[in-house]
Order: C-alpha cells, then structure tokens, then sequence
C-alpha cells in the first residue's frame, strides 16, 4: 500500500478497495510506529484528519472526486492551519494557533487531501539540515546518523519512510530540492509567483516558493497541480492560467536539449556524485534528448548574494515575533525593551539570530550600497545567465547537492560550510525560476538526487522530462531499509 | 541682529477610503479598540499585504491637483523599527521612489501670493494607537487605526514666517478636502502636521540646524508653536550656543516646546524595497482618468465667482474654502433666479451664524440651498422684508417648509399697496393731530413715532421704503 502512485491509491478509493478513512489510519498507523524514531510529525492532527476522510469517503461515494479525494497527506509547518498549531519550528510559535489557513493548504483540501499532521522543519526554513528545529533534528530514513536535509527535512524524511504519499515543502534557497535529494524522493519548487505565498510563514518573501515533495514526478506534478494558481491575498502571485501538469508527463523528450552547466561541475562536486549525474544525463540521453555544455558565469556569486539578501528579508520579516502580539512572550518583562530583547532572544535559535544579524546589517546606514544593493545587482546579473542559458537548451540539470547527507552535527558549528550545501540550489531562487530534484542513485547507500532547472512558468516541462526518466529508472521506488514492513 | 525663519512642512493626510491600505479592514473613526484590525493589520505571520487601488488613485489626484510628477512607477518600502503599536516591526512607506514628486501650491499672505513648492508625496500606512491610561499601569494596544491610507506630504523649506506656514497648512487642508481624498478632521488626527523650523541671519544663504515638531493638530498651534520655538531658537544662539537637530513636542497647555529625541538617538530605519508589494504602475489611461475627475480647484473656483457673480475677494475666498460651502452658495443662488451678492451675504451671515451657533456642517444644513435661494428671491422681489426674512429663516430652521408657505401661511407678506398703507396713515393722523402739528411745526423727529406706529399696527409688514415716503408727502400736506 505504502508505495502506491497516487493515482493507484486514487483508483482503490473509487474501486472501494479501501476508503480514506482506512488510507488516513493505515499512514497515521505508520506515522505512530516509525516516526518516534524520525521525528519528522510534529504535530499530528489525527481526530480531524479521520473526520475530513469521512468527508472524503462521501464526496468518493457521491463520485464527485479527484486525483486527490481522500488522499492522506502531511503539511510542513511553516504553512497556517486554522485550529492547528503552527511552529514553523521555533520556540518563538510553540504556542500560535493561526486563525485562517494557508491557500495551498486550502486548495489542497478543496482538492479532498487529508491532512495528517505537520513536518519538522529547520526553524524558520534557515537550515539545511533540519538541525535548526526547536523540536529537534530530523533522521534521515535511509541512514539514521545523516541528516535529512533542510529546511523542509520533516517532509522528505515522512515521504521516505513512506508516512504519507506526498507532503508539502517550501524552498527559499533549495528547501525543497536538497533535502528530496538526501532522502530520495521527487520534490519540485515551481516557478515565484505560481504557488500562493499567503499563510506561508515569510523567511524571505522574494524567494520563498511552496511546493511538492512525492515518490515520483507524476505524483509531485498531481499535487503541484492543486496548490497552484493565482491568489489575489498575494499580490506577487501571478495572474495566468496553471498548465495542466499532467497532460504532457507521457511525451517523449526526443530532440529536447538539456544544458548542463560547467560551473556545476567543477571540484566542489564529490566525484561519486558527478559519476551519478554523469549516469543519469546519459539515461536522459538514451531517451532521446541533447545534452550541451552550457555556462552561467555569474553563477559562483549565488551563495554570497543569496546570504545578503535572504538575510536582509528575515530581518524585517521576523521583526513581528516582539511578544507584544502573540508568539513567545518573556516572564515578567520590566520594561519594553526588555521585553523585545528576552522575548526575542529566547524565542529564536541561534541560526535565525545570526541571520536577523547579518540582514540588519546589510541594510544598515553606509553599508545598503555595499551589500544589499551589490546583492541585488548580482541577482539580476544571475537571472540574465539563466535567460540566456535557456535561449540555447530546454531544461538544466545537474547535482542538486555537492554531497549525499552528511553526518548530524557534523556541520552544525560551521555555518558557511553548511551554506554551501545549497551551492547548486541557490542561484534558482535567485532568478526566480522552477527547479526539482529527482532521485538517481546511491553513494555509500545515501540517496542521490539530480535537479533539473526549467524556463519560468515551465513545470510541465521539468515534470515531463522527470516522468520520462522515472519510466526508465527505479531509483524514486527504492524504500529505506527498515521502512519496507507493513505495521 | 535680524534674523530670518526657514519653515518646511510635513503633513499626514488619511485617506478616506472604506478599507485600509493594505487590508479589508475598515477604516472608520471611533470603534471599540481592536475591533477593527484584521490578521493583516495585527502583522499575524503568514499574511500579506494587497495594495488599495483606490488609495492610489487618492494620490494621483492630489498629485495632479498641485501640478505634480507622477512617478509611472513606484515602490513601497519597508522602514524598520520596533513600536508595540507598529505591528510588523516595520511601517510600510515609500522612500527612494514616492508616487509623487515635484509639485505647487500658491499662497496668500498679506495680499500678496507666493509659491510653495511640494518636494513629494508618498502612500505609507498609519501605525496603531498605545493607551497609557486605565491599564494597571500596563499599557493598552488599539490597532484599529494600524494600516489607514496616509499620505504625506513635503514641502520645501519655502516658509518664512509662521503666517505663511499656517496659510500653505490650510491651502492643503482646503484642497484634499475638495478633492474629496481626505475628510480633514484635525481632532481625529486625519490631517496632522509636522513642522520643521530653523532661523538664520537675514542675508544668510546656508539654513540653520533644525528642529522638528510633531504631530501639531490645529491651525493655531502651527502658530504658536512655531512662533515660540522661533523664539527660542534665537535665544539659544545669541546667547552663544548652538541649535541641536532634535525632535520637539509642542504642550499647547505651557505653550511651549520640549526635546523629544535628538538625532544622536534618531532610528537607522533600514529602508529597503518590500518584497511583498509589486511596484506601482501608473498607466496614462488612469492618469487621463484622474485628471478628467479632478473637480475645480479652490483657486479657480475663487476666481470664477469673483467674474460670474461678482463677488469682492473677501466674499469669495470665505464662499470658497470649503467645497460643500461652495456648492451650497451655487444652488442657492440658482434657486433665487440669480441674486448672487444676497445670497453670498445671506449664506456667509445668517445661515453660518445658525450653523456654527448649533455646531452644524453645512452640508447637514437644516435649511437646504434651495429653501434658501426661495427666501432670498423673496427678499429680492420684495414680497417681505430682510427683517422680516429672518423670522422666516427661523421658522424654516425647524420645518421642512419653504419661504412662500411660511410666509403665506403666517401672513407676512409686506404691504406695498398704497392705497391701503394711504387709508392707515390718514386714518392715524387723524387721531394724533398733536404729533402731526408738532411735526409739522418743525419737530421732524416725530417721524419716528408715526412710523413705528405703523409697523405695530401692520406687524412690521409695511414695505418701510413705500411708508417713509407716503408717510413724508401726507405730513407735509
């Protein structure tokens, strides 16, 4: 059952093989059983989601369904839900309950997904390791002692482990990408502007993007389908038609050109990872497509760009969390400013200070022009390497991580190098453009994933060609030891 | 030695649109705290902000209304800084790039006119209210007032003189309320002032250090606070210190003014572009719009009714300054048949005096312009006198009736007939002969007597000009 394609879990629904609310218990009944290992459910949202699968079992039997009616599925905790808890895994929220619910987390329940409960996270998405959680870190599924990535390593590890079907994610600097990577599954980060921002906590609101994380490309492409569109609660949503994600995953990519870019391909990528990569182009190849050597030569300043302006953002964004609203409020404060200074300093980890830091200092009197705005620059210096990249080649691709998971802790202590994790992920956000990580292979028994970069507004695309290399790899189905047993 | 003031003003108009900038939430004055703050307003994590057009559209009017640049693209920025009453953290303003930029307004000081020049104006939303009282010394938080549309607006260092300052405050006060973008309510703190002052030796080219007021929230206090601090400004320097940049409060009860911070304690407020909004476009199509909406301009308007109704230019500058006033005088006048200077006196006179004796905006007026222009044209034709009219205007106050049936109705149509004013004068002589020998023995003040008699017995309906002169040619027969 745990490694049904949606659209397998879809059919039994309908045929009455078995009903949502038995789907929602059997993944509930997994989520108990496993995830006290894990730790990537922190709040689970069980009396609800067995109510909603009611709901979803009528609308099955009134056979006004979808794709997605009386699908089980987990929300990472940086979207809203009204009633529930929203941590966004910070001391800071352990106490909101949001009183509306975020538009992709509606659309998805419109849409007759169930809601099981909500994912770890790196607190306020400022991690790649997912060891940045007030509720602690995360363990990766297929080896226990590497982490799962970050920030949304809660719901890449759930989806590894099979603890749901397919769990949302949100992807500021690879987000999405890096930890579908370290944990083997399909996670796709549309294009700024396709998916709503609006009830999605802000990291840093010109590159945050939510979007899907599932076994396959076809499942990512089901649930993407849903949580896109236009919002007019988010004015840098965009206003135009969704594509239909599913309609083209089935053509073939023969005479497509896929770039790969030098740049990425340089020493910082372990050679076992090249190898891999170098595997999956060639597979990619058989299927028809041509593979060129590209360059994106702004594409090395994507990092130190990246961590002025995202920075700069937090700073204004998290000012909110002051403890005079909601949110972590001091014991006893004895006048305002103590007020701010404990609230805030107890109610934020030490990455999300250190990023306020660096962000109110970028935008600081006498240092704006030497760093946000030359930050600025560079981004759009970026964005033309990729403009004019896709003037010559349909879809990128290359690691979506220089490294497989790397050990907890190993990098905890060493911010930059923790950084550079993202190093391939970054320079996407940055232009703005859709991106996804698909899995293809194994080093030392650690998944590999290869993202693929698209054109703005070209999901289909991207998801084709992922479809097209999932028809000829089985890498997206292999399950972590352990996590194959039914419970 | 002389010295010279230096005045630049900054003012905070609300624009009067239903919802706020940036939210649904409504933007009406005097609710229950926090009743009318949405998630957006509270700054709840999560939620976004979506731009009111109409506030846009608000901007672009004035702008075009002082012959202004409208930027065709403009952005909102985030200025940062922590207030409890600042939800966010950061006020959402505009800095590098305001939708307005360089415009006028002519002034009139002592007859002679003289140009202010508006550096900018730009959209920013209102911060919330702190409560200091009735909290168990805690302090309250109302974010009903969070998100209001303002728009504040610049202006060069053109003023000279606390008159001028106060003369460019009411310019603008007249004009947003005539654009109909702002309701102007100084009480309610719709349109609030900050004044920046500084002197300098009279021939000096370089300004002196400055020093801000806040929030200044009456015509008067503009006054007073600038002439005080004027004043202080030279005590300090000829008393051999040195002005400091400084923020100031003015306590209108001393009437004075108090250091509120200098610019050593000024914020870095960290401005940079909000990711959240898009840049605002200005199409031509809604700058042609805008402009084909802009109603005449009090200058024009003034203008206009000194030609067509001929009217002095202390009549019009009064009928003008507020836009309802304005159209009440034009209806009224129409409703007479054309008695424009009557009219102009009966509005500016008796009606006023009866709005502001019952506290009564005139667009509330209890008599409407065209129950007025009614009376009015019955003075002009005669039919009652301006004494009598006032009794009518009384009457009109507190009924629903025109001037014809009151006067109809109580019988105070004026007698101009001669023929039966003729019979009541001899009829009266003939029983006062005593009065009429001595009149006619050169006692001409007993003229007074005969018409005073007259009026009692007519209930002062004798057309006084017919009388006097019936009344001389029977006396001297």
């Amino acid at each position: 059952m745990y490694n049904k394609s949606l659209k397998e879990l879809s059919a039994s629904l309908r045929n009455k093989d078995v009903s949502s609310a038995e789907l929602s218990q059997y993944f509930l009944d997994r989520i108990k059983y496993f995830d006290g290992e894990l730790n990537s459910v922190i709040t689970s949202n069980e009396e609800a989601a067995l109510l909603a699968a009611q709901q979803a079992d009528k609308l099955i039997a009134s056979g006004d369904s979808g794709l997605l009616t009386g699908i089980p599925l987990l929300h990472k905790d940086i979207f809203c839900t009204q009633g529930l808890r929203t941590s966004c895994g910070s001391k800071m929220l352990d106490n909101f309950i949001a009183p509306y619910t975020a538009t992709a987390v509606s659309k998805l329940e419109q849409a007759g997904a169930v809601m099981l409960g909500k994912t770890n996270m790196d607190e306020f998405a400022m991690g790649s390791s997912n060891e940045t959680s007030f509720y602690g870190g995360v363990k990766n599924p297929w080896n226990l002692d590497t982490v799962p990535g970050g920030s949304s390593g809660g719901s890449a590890a759930a989806v590894a482990a099979r603890l749901a079907p397919i769990a949302s994610g949100t992807d500021t600097g690879g987000s999405i990408r890096q930890p579908a990577a370290f944990c083997g599954v399909t996670g796709i980060k549309p294009t700024y502007g396709r998916v709503s921002r609006y009830g999605m906590i802000a990291f840093a609101s010109s590159l945050d993007q939510g979007g899907a994380m599932a076994k396959s490309a076809e499942d990512a492409a089901i649930m993407l389908q849903a949580m896109s569109g236009f919002d007019e609660k988010d004015s840098t949503s965009v206003d135009r038609p969704v594509d239909d994600l599913l309609a083209n995953l089935g053509d073939s990519i023969k005479g497509l050109t896929v770039g790969l870019p030098k740049e990425f391909f340089t020493d910082d990528l372990d050679d076992d990872i090249r190898e891999k990569i170098e595997e999956a182009v060639d597979t990619i190849k058989l299927a028809g497509a041509n593979i060129k050597e590209i360059s994106l030569p702004n594409i090395n300043l994507s990092v130190p760009a990246y961590y002025v302006v995202a920075p700069a953002e937090c700073s204004a964004n998290l000012s909110r969390f002051d403890g005079v609203r909601f949110g972590h409020r001091c014991e006893s404060p004895k006048d305002l400013e103590d007020l701010y200074k404990r609230s805030r300093g107890e109610g934020f980890g030490d990455e999300v200070k250190r990023r306020v830091m660096i962000g109110a200092y970028v935008l600081s009197a006498g240092y704006y022009d030497a760093y946000y705005k030359k930050a600025q620059q560079v981004r759009r210096l970026i964005q033309q390497d990729f403009v004019e990249a896709f003037k010559e080649v349909d879809v990128i691709a290359s690691a979506t991580a220089p490294s497989v998971a790397f050990t907890s802790g190993e990098k905890k202590g060493d911010p930059v190098s923790m950084y550079l994790s993202d190093i391939f992920t970054i320079g996407v956000n940055l232009a703005g453009l859709p991106g996804m990580s698909v899995p293809c292979g194994f080093v030392d028994n650690k998944p590999v994933g290869m993202q693929l970069i698209g054109n703005y507004f070209e999901e289909a695309r991207l998801l084709n060609v992922a479809h097209q290399y999932q028809q000829l790899t089985d890498w997206h189905l292999a399950v972590p030891a352990g996590y194959e047993q039914e419970v | 030695m002389q010295w010279e003031t230096v005045i630049g003003l900054e003012i905070h108009a609300q624009l009067a649109t239903k919802s706020k900038i940036f939210s649904g939430a409504s933007t009406a004055y005097g609710a229950e705290p926090n009743t009318q703050a949405c998630a957006v307003d509270l700054g709840l994590p999560g939620t976004l902000p979506v731009l009111n057009e109409q506030a846009v559209r608000f901007a672009v009017k004035f702008g075009l209304a002082i012959g202004a640049h409208i930027a065709p693209y403009s952005v909102f920025a985030r200025k940062n800084y922590f207030y409890p009453d600042l939800p966010k953290g950061y006020q959402t303003s505009q800095f590098d790039k305001p939708i307005v930029g360089l415009g006028q307004l002519d002034i009139d000081v002592d007859g002679e006119t003289k140009t202010i020049g508006v550096t900018r104006a730009h959209l920013e939303e209102d911060a919330g209210k702190s409560l200091h009282e009735d909290y168990h010394g805690m302090t309250g938080i109302d974010l009903n007032r969070a998100g209001t549309p303002l728009l504040e607006i610049v202006s060069e260092p053109d003023m000279r003189s606390a008159a001028e300052a106060v003369a460019y405050v009411k310019k603008l006060h007249t004009l947003v309320q005539y654009l109909d973008i702002c309701d102007g309510n100084m009480q309610e703190g719709s349109f609030r002032c900050d004044v920046n002052v500084s002197v300098r030796p009279v021939g000096q080219e370089e300004f002196g250090t400055r020093a801000e007021i806040k929030n200044l929230n009456s015509f008067r206090f503009i006054e007073k606070a600038v002439a005080h601090e004027v004043e202080r400004q030279i005590d300090v320097i000829e008393s051999g210190g040195k002005v400091v940049q400084e923020t100031r409060l003015y306590d209108a009860n001393k009437d004075e003014t108090r250091s509120m911070r200098s610019k050593e304690e000024a914020n870095d407020y960290r401005y940079f572009p909000c990711p959240d909004l898009l840049p605002v476009e200005i199409t031509s199509e809604l700058l042609d719009e805008m402009r084909d909406s802009l109603p005449e301009l009090p200058a024009t308007k003034k203008q206009r009714f000194q030609q067509q109704y001929g009217l002095n230019e202390y009549d019009s500058e009064v009928l003008t300054t507020q836009r309802a006033m304005a159209d009440y005088y034009e209806d009224s006048v129409n409703f007479s048949d054309g008695e424009a200077k009557l009219v102009a006196n009966w509005v500016m006179g008796e009606l006023s005096a009866g709005l502001n004796q019952n506290n009564v905006e005139i667009v509330n007026s209890p008599v409407s312009a065209e129950r007025l222009g009614g009376l009015v044209k019955r003075i002009a034709d005669k039919t009652i006198s301006g004494k009598i009219a006032k009794q009518v205007l009384e009457l009109m106050w507190n009924s629903n009736d025109f001037a014809d049936a009151i006067i109809e109705r109580e019988g105070l149509k004026q007698i101009s007939d001669t023929g039966e004013l003729e019979k009541m004068i001899d009829q009266l002589m003939a029983e006062n002969t005593a009065q009429v020998e001595q009149y006619r023995a050169g006692k001409t003040k007993m003229m007074g007597f005969f018409v005073g008699q007259l009026m009692k017995q007519t209930q002062g309906k004798a057309n006084p000009q017919e009388l006097n002169k019936l009344l001389q040619s029977k006396l001297k027969e």
